[in-house]
């Protein structure tokens, strides 16, 4: 009798863990839609071409932690004189995980006096978010900061 | 439906550098969600943003799905002149608005 109890047990333990495993399946495959490393790389390169990326003079500013992905504020700043001979003329920032890779575009100009834009952003998940500077020369530099989101935005149930 | 906020200093000095903020009232879907029985909620989101001071395009943005709902814009810009700025957002769906602000440059 005892050893029948113990018997059973184990099945049942064997039976729910495949459970788990088959409901882990159909997670797995909804990741799909995502925007990959790739896909970033994709964005990057249609914005950059073949030109060099180098880090520095951008600073992107967005809180490491937020609770809400569905706006998360944003702040981009590059260090530049602005004048007409050496000016930003566009930030570009990217995303790693959302379904789509592109944050947005913003075009300045030597009007700008400071090359500074802030605005508010989606995070489907925890990421990381490149921003890259084109300057008048056509240099290219870039920033890019980790977030940790809690709740995702983009994908959820409209009820 | 007037639904831009815009804050744009009323005075400034010559060569000062001034903030200007801007909020335009829109759901922005994303095209990714789905209601409960499965359908997908299609696609409006506002694309491009536009500022103009007195006819001159100064800033101009490409919006996508990831910025969030009630698109809120800030940029700067060199005080030139006393005018008036214009904004524009259009989008999905034949979204248009526009809306203006002026200045009055000492």
């Amino acid at each position: 009798m005892r050893k029948q109890d113990y018997s059973t047990r184990r099945q049942f333990l064997g039976l729910a863990g495949g459970a788990a495993m088959v409901g882990a399946v159909p997670i797995v495959t909804l990741r799909e839609a995502e925007a990959t490393p790739a896909t970033l790389a994709a964005a990057i390169h249609n914005v950059v071409g073949t030109a060099e990326v180098r880090t520095g003079k951008v600073k992107l500013d967005v809180p490491p932690l937020v609770e809400n992905g569905n706006t998360v504020p944003m702040t981009v700043s590059v260090s530049s004189p602005m004048t007409s001979d050496d000016h930003v003329a566009s930030i570009h920032v990217f995303n790693e995980k959302n379904p789509q890779p592109n944050i947005g575009n913003f075009y300045l100009g030597p009007r700008a006096g400071r090359a500074q834009i802030s605005t508010r952003i989606r995070l489907a998940d925890s990421q990381k978010i490149v921003a890259i500077a084109r300057m008048s020369d056509g240099s290219f530099w870039s920033a890019s900061a980790d977030v940790v989101v809690t709740l995702a935005a983009c994908t959820e149930e409209v009820i | 439906m007037a639904s831009a906020l815009i804050n744009v200093p009323a005075h400034a000095k010559r060569g000062d550098v001034i903030e200007i903020k801007t909020l335009m009232s829109h759901v922005m879907e994303t095209g990714y969600r789905h209601t409960a029985d499965g359908k997908v909620v299609p696609r409006d989101i506002i694309t491009s943003f536009t500022c103009r001071y007195n006819g001159v395009e100064i800033f101009r943005a490409d919006l996508f799905q990831a910025i969030a709902a009630n698109p809120f814009v800030t940029f700067f810009t060199v005080a030139a002149e006393s005018g008036k700025f214009e904004f524009e957002w259009i989008g999905d769906n034949g979204f248009s608005e526009t809306a203006s602000a002026s200045i009055s440059v000492a």
